[in-house]
């Protein structure tokens, strides 16, 4: 496989790397003079210093016949434009960026980029998966980011504590479609009583977060712990 | 009209003047306060603070309902991703991006965005005026075709690229 890698920070130098070592063929750019001579002194002569942006060097790149290319610099809308590049101007298959600002994410892939990934967003998501408080845990975002997953721990003073599942005032247009107990997912019924220490995984749009959280967790501002 | 204007640099300040005293709305963003001492002291459109690819940045400033935006800023990624951002997410129909690299300015064209390319425009401009014969290059290449690969964008104004053209230099 042939992969173009464009961003020779910390990220492309030990990707390309990597890539290398488990045989694949690499180009790696990199803009800085510097850097790149003293990545291709590690890596050997797979580094070209042109700035990956540009179409002229791009092509140059081999970018036409690159099986995937990686944006990995640390600008968001650099990214944005290489993968946008390669996939329009150059017909390369798949595209991967790397997103800092986890906002963009949802913009990258409506605009065509095949793979984002999000350091921000997996740190996030691991901080949280850390903090068993109660809380709202954002397990992924559907479509463009309109609807999300979430996961609520049922603690001491949940309202939906002892309730059906049926009972619970859902805000409009979510749902609670899975429930796990003692690690184990159960079939959920409208007669199925929710206890302390479920988890309840529901689905629903990112606006109705708040209402969520009141309805499983308890009113905002009332819970105790870090992240409130 | 609404315009919003990302980037107050030189031609950013001089669109947005020229605007403004035109009667039109004016949003300026930049990420520099100080790019704002370009505009002069009687300008009355609104001076913000911001990053202009940002969607709540560009919602706060009142961007939504534009009739134009304009990204003018120095870096040519930016310019990209602003109006993807004003077409995509705000539903601007009339965008222009400053993009200086050529081959990026044509690629642009063809997925909706009407680019503007100075490297182009000057090498243009100067073989004209030399009697070395112009290069058939215009000013604002309008867009052609749009990222999702369906239906034509919708035409720009012509003025507005006789517009921007005049400025540049």
């Amino acid at each position: 496989m042939f992969v173009l890698v464009v961003g020779g920070g910390k990220v492309g130098y030990y990707l390309a790397k990597e890539l290398i070592e488990s045989s694949h063929e690499v180009v790696l750019m990199e803009k800085d003079r510097g850097r790149a001579d003293q990545i291709a002194d590690e890596i050997g002569s797979v580094v070209v210093a042109h700035d990956g942006c540009e179409g002229k060097y791009l092509g140059e790149a081999g970018c036409a016949r690159a099986d995937i290319v990686a944006a990995v610099t640390g600008d968001d809308e650099d990214n944005l434009v290489i993968c946008q590049m390669a996939k329009h101007h150059f017909d390369v298959p798949r595209t991967i960026a790397r997103v800092n600002n986890p906002k963009n994410e949802a913009l990258f892939r409506h605009l065509g980029v095949d793979e984002i990934i999000s350091p921000t967003r997996m740190i996030l998501a691991s901080i949280e998966q850390d903090i068993p408080v109660h809380e709202l845990l954002h397990l992924a975002a559907l479509g463009e980011g309109e609807l999300e997953i979430i996961e609520a721990h049922l603690q001491d003073g949940s309202p939906a504590i002892g309730r059906a599942a049926g009972d619970l005032t859902m805000p409009e247009g979510c749902s609670i479609f899975a429930l796990v107990r003692d690690g184990v997912a159960i079939p959920l019924r409208p007669d199925t009583t929710l206890l302390i220490g479920d988890k309840v995984i529901a689905i629903g749009p990112n606006e109705c977060s708040e209402r969520l959280h009141e309805q499983l967790i308890g009113a905002i501002g009332e819970a105790v712990g870090p992240g409130n | 009209m609404k315009i919003v204007i990302v980037g107050a640099g030189r031609v950013g300040s001089a669109l947005a003047e020229a605007y403004d005293a035109a009667g039109h709305q004016v949003v300026v963003l930049d990420l520099s306060t100080s790019a704002f001492d370009r505009l002069p002291a009687e300008f009355r459109g609104s001076a913000i603070r911001g990053d202009g690819t940002d969607e709540d940045t560009l919602r706060r400033a009142g961007a939504e309902d534009a009739d134009v935006f304009l990204a003018l800023t120095e870096g040519d990624n930016r310019n990209v991703m602003a109006t993807q951002v004003a077409m995509e997410k705000l539903g601007i129909k009339n965008v222009v991006a400053k993009i200086n690299d050529p081959v990026r300015a044509a690629a642009y064209a063809e997925l909706g965005i009407a680019t503007l390319c100075r490297t182009t425009m000057q090498a243009d401009a100067i073989s004209a005026y030399l009697g070395l014969g112009s290069m058939g290059l215009p000013g604002v290449i309008a867009p052609t075709g749009s990222h999702h690969g369906d239906d034509a964008h919708a035409p720009l104004a012509e003025t507005i690229g006789a517009g921007a053209s005049g400025r540049e230099a």
